[in-house]
């Protein structure tokens, strides 16, 4: 086990099943913030659910464990690869044999972290410690923070991003995991690929919806 | 010495191998970690011995000018390894493969060893699937053959068109067990530039480091040449262009003889030249024959007009042409051994029938495979040979035939060596290309994988404790004495010499115009005028080397024109005794083709005459100094197992 | 045709490297790369300057000698090839091409575009390899393997070990280079034996090499020469896996 961890190979492995963690929140996230559509009831019950369930406590600490694992991994491999070649390339066309989204996955990975950290201000630190900043329900604090143009900018960019992070991040955690097999290539990319924007346009959809239309 | 010792163990020939292991003296396992043996050339000879030998417990030196043993120009054979399994129950047996590579090679080879290497062969195959080498197999999961040139049944072995890299990539993994395993201990991008003899045995070698420019010394009590062989002294060769008979010519010097230079095989599929900046040629399998049909046009005037690009070969009907292997060798087709086909290939060409715009090319055609297999068999069976062939000609040849023309390929000629694998240098060996033994005058298709791999894991693993055992209580060869003085102190002052020239041209213009010279007149077609001419000639073009060679660049970093000068400083010599040989040889047999020696009558007339009265022999050359002519011992061959007949391929 | 060539030329590793411009003109389309370099070279020679050294041998795209990043790829523009099969024809007249050596930390320069691939000797020589001495082997096809196997195993074999799946990497890693052989095993009988020892050795040396980690942007699949198959880094990943993770 120790020798798997220090590995290379092991690192990726890691990578890929907090990845695979990640996206599995995600879902449930994107599933939670639908319910906006549904009324002020639908998601407030969702909220309240969220909030309270035990299940959902523990998980917390776990997908925060999961983040915490995902970022410190990331850096490291990235710092570690960037070492790797000491003199670069005077003329390089990398864009001839990969994707732009799998050459920069630290790029916008570090981009969706920011935006983590500013999500998690507004939304998660309002909700959970400060009596939802003021507001009386959740969905009036959602709802009232999608307003603000500037945010929702900075939201839909975010998940953009998150998007073309997810594009490569899904299919290439089935790599790393060993999943991937000529046969079903194709299938994983292309369902990586439907999933990434499913996460990109569904909260993006939310956000312009309650900021623009609503 | 004036009369050679092959050395051969007594009884019946298919016992003789038998019968040596039996007798011969061992070292036993615990000695064999104080004897040192240096190998040069990490190709499947080399390689497959230094794995073998370092299983043994030897301490195994291994030498490769090479970055990687990997890289060894037997990684570039395509078409297969023979052996005579009879896996395909088509009568195949050892008797069988030691009769057709005996009589492929013209009856000048030397019986007892070709029998040795057809018994051996089975081995050998069984030895690659063990390391898992990757074999084309049947849907049943047994191995699959296919047929070659100079045979009758199938008894090829083959992965794709890569069999030489899967066997070589083979032996590399077995070096590499021992490598970890500190029994074997190797020098990358080092090459050999002489051997030490000490008490007139071999004990060491001087070796440059590419990298640094070192001159090193290395010690020990056998040393073996596995260095390959001597194709690039035509220039423009299917070998790699590094291939070099360096270490060979540097043997040669030191009193191991040379055998049958003159035996230059001159393979007939390979790409033709297109130009003058040309540095190397391709070949094309052979293994193409199998389903290519080869043909010229029957009519001047269409050759005429596809040099002009008026026609296409695609164009002119099946009565237009002229598949000259088929008319001339019915029985065996496109399928005569390699000499033949090359041969024919030069007779159309010369007659005016070449295809290209430069005349010098035959089509080799798959219509009728296509036709027949179908486009899907004909991809897996030939598929990489076909995209290379377009990628390096733009050409396809799924819709247009291949053009095809003969080129320097393999020699069968090389260090003389006894029946186990030693030179007439006591503790010097040559194994694989290197030495002259099982090929005679001609090889046939994959039998070069066969005799490299049984030489490097059979035969030298098994002899060399004959020799060794003499040595258990020698302990390390000391390199601090004044024979390893002298023999550095040659080294350096040649390459002091090289440097010291400074003249106007570089040492590519000197091996092309020694390339051209051995192409026109010691090359395919050869007669007592041309020969004499190019012994001439070369001493010309030597003299020039040496007085006008510009080798640029120091002698104490990587420096590739040094590599390149030393070594063509040894084709000037070694093109010399090409010629001198095949001067001597007033015979036509196996790839040695004398003009002045054909059948004037009956049903073999025009064919190559050879002349078992006076020729039946191997013409070992003993160096006599600079200057000095070489002198010449004959091995006679005699044939007991085997009943001496014209080749017959018609 | 004419071309301008940027090449780096280095004196020895530890000396300071940079981009030379040279021209050569009158060139033949159907000239191969490598004998423009060697064109090139004899000007030198004329001029009585240090040639430019570059690894090349067989020229026929197996040995795996030539590298070469070649206008910002590996083996140059065109696909599936080394840098010794490419021609000409594949550049423009008057084209400016950059040449460089293949980089990473792991594969030291030599000299100019020279450079030290042992690293890669050294990771087969950790675990590539069946374990068996000479001499020991059962009849040939007393060992059945399904023909689709064989082929499997064929390609993963035909790795050369050029190294330009690292060169290419932007993370400089050699997974594909040491997923061709352990698949080459995996495929196979023989290989099953030591399947575990093996894959551990091997991909302990490749990081102790130096080498960069996998981010599957699979840009050394698009550059080999030889099209080695990404799929069989997926293998490597799962013989790892098991290797380490399930228990014996």
């Amino acid at each position: 086990m120790s020798r798997f961890l220090s590995s290379s190979i092991g690192r990726k492995v890691v990578m890929a099943l907090t990845g695979f963690f990640l996206i599995t929140f995600l879902i449930v996230h994107l599933g939670i913030n639908l319910s906006l559509f549904w009324g002020p009831e639908a998601f407030n019950e969702a909220s309240e659910f969220m909030a309270t369930n035990g299940v959902i406590q523990v998980m917390q600490y776990v997908l925060a464990a999961g983040f915490i694992m995902h970022i410190i991994l990331g850096v490291k491999l990235e710092l570690q690869n960037r070492s790797s070649r000491g003199v670069k390339y005077a003329v390089n066309k990398p864009s001839e044999n990969s994707s732009f989204s799998s050459r920069n996955m630290i790029v916008t990975g570090i981009i969706v972290l920011l935006f983590l950290i500013l999500h998690l201000k507004d939304f998660f630190v309002e909700l959970k410690f400060f009596d939802k900043g003021g507001f009386s329900t959740d969905y009036d604090l959602v709802t009232a923070l999608f307003k603000n143009p500037v945010y929702t900018a900075i939201y839909v960019i975010a998940f953009i991003l998150l998007g073309i992070h997810l594009s490569h991040g899904f299919q290439s955690a089935f790599q790393s995991t060993g999943a991937n097999y000529n046969k079903y290539k194709r299938c994983l990319k292309n369902t990586g690929i439907a999933f990434s924007i499913l996460i990109a346009v569904g909260f993006s959809a939310i956000a312009l919806y309650f900021s623009f239309i609503n | 010495m004036t009369t050679l010792n092959s050395k051969i163990p007594e009884g019946p020939i298919a016992q003789k191998w038998e019968n040596y292991k039996a007798h011969t003296n061992l070292v036993n396992p615990s000695n064999r970690r104080k004897l040192d043996i240096i190998i040069i050339g990490s190709g499947l000879a080399g390689g497959a011995a230094a794995a073998t030998l370092g299983e043994a417990g030897y301490n195994v030196k291994l030498f490769y000018f090479q970055d990687s043993p990997r890289r060894a120009h037997s990684i570039a054979a395509q078409g297969g390894i023979n052996a005579s399994k009879n896996y395909q129950n088509d009568n195949d047996s050892d008797y069988r493969l030691f009769y057709d590579t005996v009589k492929g090679g013209d009856y000048r080879g030397r019986e007892e060893n070709v029998y040795r290497l057809a018994q051996l062969s089975g081995n050998i195959i069984d030895q690659c699937v063990a390391q898992g080498v990757p074999f084309a197999r049947e849907y049943g999961g047994t191995l699959t053959n296919r047929s070659f040139g100079g045979a009758q049944v199938s008894r090829t072995f083959y992965a794709s068109g890569a069999t030489g890299q899967q066997l070589l990539l083979g032996a590399y993994s077995s070096m590499n067990r021992q490598i970890k395993a500190g029994t074997v201990k190797s020098y990358s991008r080092h090459e050999m530039l002489d051997v030490v003899i000490v008490d007139g045995k071999a004990r060491g070698i001087i070796a440059r480091d590419l990298v640094t420019g070192k001159i090193e010394r290395f010690g020990a009590h056998a040393v073996v040449v596995g260095s390959g062989g001597y194709g690039n002294v035509f220039y423009l060769s299917t070998n790699a262009m590094n291939c070099n008979a360096t270490a060979a010519w540097k043997i040669y010097k030191k009193g191991a003889y040379f055998a049958n230079p003159c035996f230059a095989q001159i393979h007939p599929t390979c790409i033709p030249v297109s130009g003058e900046n040309q540095s190397k040629l391709t070949l094309m399998s052979e293994s193409l024959r199998n389903d290519g049909r080869i043909w010229v046009p029957k009519n001047i005037e269409d050759v005429k007009a596809i040099r002009e690009g008026k026609l296409k070969p695609t164009e002119i009907t099946e009565e237009n042409r002229d598949y000259y292997l088929e008319r001339r060798y019915p029985a065996f087709g496109n399928l005569v051994p390699r000499d033949v086909a090359s041969r024919a290939a030069k007779e159309r060409c010369d007659a005016g029938y070449g295809v290209n715009k430069a005349g010098y090319a035959v089509y080799l055609d798959f219509e009728d495979a296509i036709n027949r297999l179908g486009k899907d068999i004909v991809k897996e069976r030939y598929g990489n040979l076909f995209d290379m062939y377009e990628n390096i000609t733009g050409d396809n040849p799924y819709v247009t035939p291949m053009m095809i023309y003969p080129a320097s390929h393999y020699t069968m000629g090389g260090t003389w060596v006894d029946y186990e694998t030693m030179t007439t240098v006591p503790g010097l060996y040559a194994i694989g290309e290197a030495n002259f033994s099982d090929h005679g005058a001609n090889r046939l298709g994959a039998s070069s994988l066969m005799q490299c791999l049984c030489d490097g894991y059979f035969v030298l693993p098994a002899t060399i404790s004959n020799y060794l055992n003499d040595d258990i209580h020698t302990g390390p060869i000391a390199t601090d004495t004044a024979d390893f003085d002298k023999a550095e102190a040659d080294v350096t002052g040649l390459i002091d010499k090289l440097f010291a020239v400074k003249g106007s041209k570089s040492v590519d213009y000197f091996h092309k115009k020694l390339g051209k010279v051995m192409w026109d007149k010691v090359g395919l077609s050869r007669n007592e005028k041309n020969l004499k001419e190019a012994i001439e000639e070369i001493k010309v073009i030597r003299e020039d080397f040496w007085k006008d060679v510009r080798v640029t660049g120091k002698a104490n970093q990587f420096n590739n024109e040094l590599e390149k000068a030393i070594r063509v400083a040894d084709f000037l010599e070694l093109g010399e005794l090409m010629a001198i040989d095949a001067l001597n040889r007033k015979e036509s047999c196996g790839a040695h083709y004398r003009e002045e020696s054909v059948e004037l009558d009956g049903p073999q007339k025009g064919e190559a005459k050879r002349n078992d009265k006076d020729f039946t022999y191997v013409a070992a050359w003993e160096y006599m100094g600079d200057g000095k002519a070489p002198k010449l011992h004959k091995e006679e061959l005699t044939f007991k197992a085997i009943e001496l007949k014209q080749r017959n391929y018609k | 045709m004419d071309f301008t060539l940027k090449i780096w030329r280095q004196e020895d590793a530890n000396a300071q490297g940079s981009m030379k411009e040279y021209k050569v003109t009158d060139i033949d389309s159907d000239t191969s790369f490598l004998e423009t370099l060697d064109v090139l070279n004899q000007q030198l020679v004329e001029k009585n300057e240090d040639v430019i050294s570059f690894d090349n041998d067989c020229r026929e795209g197996v040995c795996g000698t030539c590298s070469l990043y070649i206008n910002g790829e590996a083996h140059g523009p065109k696909k599936l090839v080394t840098t010794c099969q490419l021609y000409m024809r594949s550049f423009k007249d008057g084209q400016t091409i950059y040449i460089e050596p293949f980089r990473a930390k792991s594969f030291p320069i030599v000299k100019d575009l020279v450079v030290d691939r042992s690293a890669f000797d050294r990771i087969q020589q950790s675990g590539g390899y069946t374990s068996f001495d000479t001499g020991g082997a059962v009849d040939a096809n007393a060992i059945l393997i399904p023909k689709e196997d064989a082929a499997d195993a064929f390609d993963a074999a035909e790795c050369i070990g050029c190294g330009a799946c690292v060169a290419t990497c932007k993370n400089s890693s050699a997974m594909l280079y040491v997923s061709a052989k352990v698949s080459q095993f995996a495929y196979l009988p023989q290989g099953r034996v030591e399947a575990t020892e093996r894959v551990m050795n091997m991909v302990n040396q490749m990081d102790a090499e130096g080498f960069g980690n996998c981010t599957n942007t699979g840009a050394c699949e698009v550059e080999c020469p030889k099209g080695i198959s990404l799929e069989n880094i997926a293998r490597l990943n799962r013989e790892f896996l098991k290797a380490t993770l399930v228990p014996k």
